[in-house]
């Protein structure tokens, strides 16, 4: 099981990560050998057997939709880092031309 | 220290409500205690002793007033930092949210409050619950109350450290792969994993949802049957709640269970296992003989595949589930050039290694090209696990199994090895997969530490459990353990 500098990048990327060059080769090596050991699970033949993401037999939940008490912009706004008014503020999203 | 603080949950509980002993008294006795043994221990990560004085004032005056007491009337108890408590700060053992202050409770904090349970304060943990040492934690390992050289297993480890040391009679954990079974294990308590979707969720900071429960960690099987009573029951809050009657535990727990018939699988133990810990178990099976109950050897071939499944599924559930963590609505911000910038400083710096090392991992298992080999394989192997112990509940009522295999190891032992860490949850993963009920309670000690027993069933079989585990308990006499820190070590 290979990871290249370049895997480990790409994944850090995708995953919103910062490494420092020193961290991420510590870490490629981990995940090499990690996901090395972890592909154990292809020696089995799994072919016809349906994949399990839940345990329990439910399905959708439905239920009314009944008004209830919620909370007050305050206290949804108390743990922003950064806000304006009822708003939370962040940098620019659309880069200027 | 004060010997109330040894006294099971369930003789305190009495005096508290007919007035014997004040909840004012008795909250100063164990807030002294916790200062004398805090320093050494480290099992809260915030402490809350003013407001829990002051709340267990409330109750003896509302108990003046004729008020009828909840069943948890009075007792300190602590809780996990993964568990949101409305105005007290939950870090999740995070830098990322070393300052968040949630805005509402969990529903197992409200029903525990609800219960007339004071809350001590908020308990060490894994980041993220990730972990199965506490050293995790990003801000400070928890000591063992047994040996203050080594863990008290994780990722509850405060949780657990806090009921062994008798700071708190009960406290709550969460398991995901055995994160309330293996620390119980090494600090000698009973601690119990409930069916999935037994306990609300509603206001647990999630880290892997398919596999994450809430867990009752206790002295004693009644307390432990006490505490999972209050706890347990649907919740229209977490989607993935059961909507079945939660059954009396406490009354049914010296119901006779019958002639039990009793699941031992041998493919586990070759597993690898320290001498020591096979020792006990074998005790164990004959403690369990002795009961009347017949030990049945089951086969369960694809355990030995359980920690990989695990180690691919969780991560993947993780990696999803901590994409909210980005700087924006609430916790850390490390500022940025622009939005990714910001992301990417602000999760760089607030995740641990641990933390960062199964995004990646959970990442890579979910990305282009790798999800089939990987994520979906890994899927599929679950449902051969789960089949496995269908095919053995046909045949067998109960399974018994060691928590861990070994007892309590040394701090700083095994964290540059993330692989032998992962290998410490090899007998709770497996369980964890299936979303089985499993209590793990005490039974030996070897060499000083604590070794515990896994009691698994099938789903909701919760009441089975709790009734072979007390009398279990009551022929080994191995409950109310005193470990050296709080007393003279138990002959």
């Amino acid at each position: 099981m290979k990871v290249t500098t370049e895997d480990a990048l790409h994944i850090a990327q995708l995953a919103r990560l910062r490494f420092s060059p020193e961290e991420l080769e510590v870490l490629r090596r981990q995940m090499e050998s990690l996901l090395s050991h972890f592909s154990q699970v292809s020696e089995l033949d799994t072919t016809g057997i349906p994949p399990t993401s839940g345990v329990l037999p439910l399905v959708n939940m439905m239920r009314e939709d009944i008004a209830r008490p919620s909370l007050t912009v305050e206290d949804v706004l108390r743990n922003a880092p950064d806000r304006e008014g009822d708003c939370f503020r962040i940098p620019a999203i659309l880069e200027e031309e | 220290m004060n010997p109330l603080l040894r006294r099971p949950a369930h003789e305190i509980l009495p005096m508290l409500s007919r007035g014997e002993l004040s909840c004012r008294e008795l909250m100063e006795i164990s807030l002294d205690w916790m200062s004398q043994t805090e320093g050494r221990i480290h099992s809260f990560l915030t402490q809350d002793g003013e407001r829990a004085l002051a709340k267990a004032s409330a109750l003896d005056q509302r108990r003046a007033k004729g008020e009828m007491p909840g069943p948890l009337f009075g007792l300190p108890v602590a809780v996990k930092d993964n568990l949101a408590t409305k105005g007290l700060r939950t870090t999740c053992g995070s830098r990322i949210l070393e300052d968040f202050v949630p805005p509402y409770s969990a529903t197992v904090i409200e029903r525990l409050e609800q219960g007339g349970a004071v809350l001590l304060g908020k308990t060490n943990c894994d980041e993220f619950a990730m972990g199965s040492s506490t050293e995790n934690s990003a801000f400070f390992p928890t000591r063992n109350p047994w040996d203050l050289e080594r863990v008290p297993g994780g990722s509850s480890g405060g949780s657990a450290a806090a009921v062994a040391s008798g700071q708190a009679f009960l406290s709550l954990g969460t398991d995901t792969g055995g994160s309330v079974r293996q620390p119980a294990s090494f600090c000698g308590l009973c601690g119990f994993k409930p069916t999935y979707g037994r306990v609300s969720r509603y206001g647990l900071i999630a880290f892997a949802s398919s596999l994450d429960q809430v867990g009752a960690f206790a002295r004693n099987v009644r307390d432990c049957a006490l505490l999972l009573e209050v706890i347990a029951g649907y919740d229209s809050l977490d989607s993935t709640s059961l909507h079945e009657p939660v059954p009396p535990y406490l009354r049914e727990l010296e119901n006779d269970p019958g002639s039990l018939r009793i699941g031992f699988a041998s493919d586990w133990l070759a597993m690898g296992l320290a001498p020591e810990v096979e020792r006990a178990f074998h005790r164990a099976l004959d403690t369990l003989r002795g009961l009347g109950f017949a030990i049945e050897s089951i086969s369960l071939p694809h355990s030995h595949y359980a920690l990989p499944t695990y180690y691919l599924i969780a991560p993947a559930e993780a990696s999803a589930n901590l994409a909210r963590f980005d700087g924006i609505r609430y916790g850390l911000r490390v500022p940025g050039e622009n939005l990714k910038d910001l992301y990417q400083a602000t999760r760089g710096q607030g995740f641990g290694a641990e933390v960062k090392r199964r995004i990646m991992v959970g990442t890579y298992a979910l990305s282009a090209g790798y999800r089939d080999a990987f994520y979906l394989k890994a899927q599929q192997v679950r449902t051969l696990i789960r089949r496995d112990f269908e095919q053995a509940f046909g045949a067998v009522d109960l399974i018994a199994v060691p928590t861990a295999p070994s007892t309590a190891f040394r701090l700083g032992e095994k964290v540059d090895d993330p692989l032998a860490m992962y290998m410490a949850d090899l007998f709770t993963i497996p369980i964890s997969l299936a979303g089985l009920p499993s209590l793990s309670l005490p039974m030996g000690i070897e060499g000083g530490l604590p070794v515990g027993l896994q009691l698994v069933g099938p789903t909701l079989a919760e009441s089975r459990i709790l009734q072979a585990a007390w009398r279990f308990q009551q022929a080994t006499g191995l409950h109310d353990l005193v470990p050296p820190l709080a007393g003279a070590p138990r002959a």
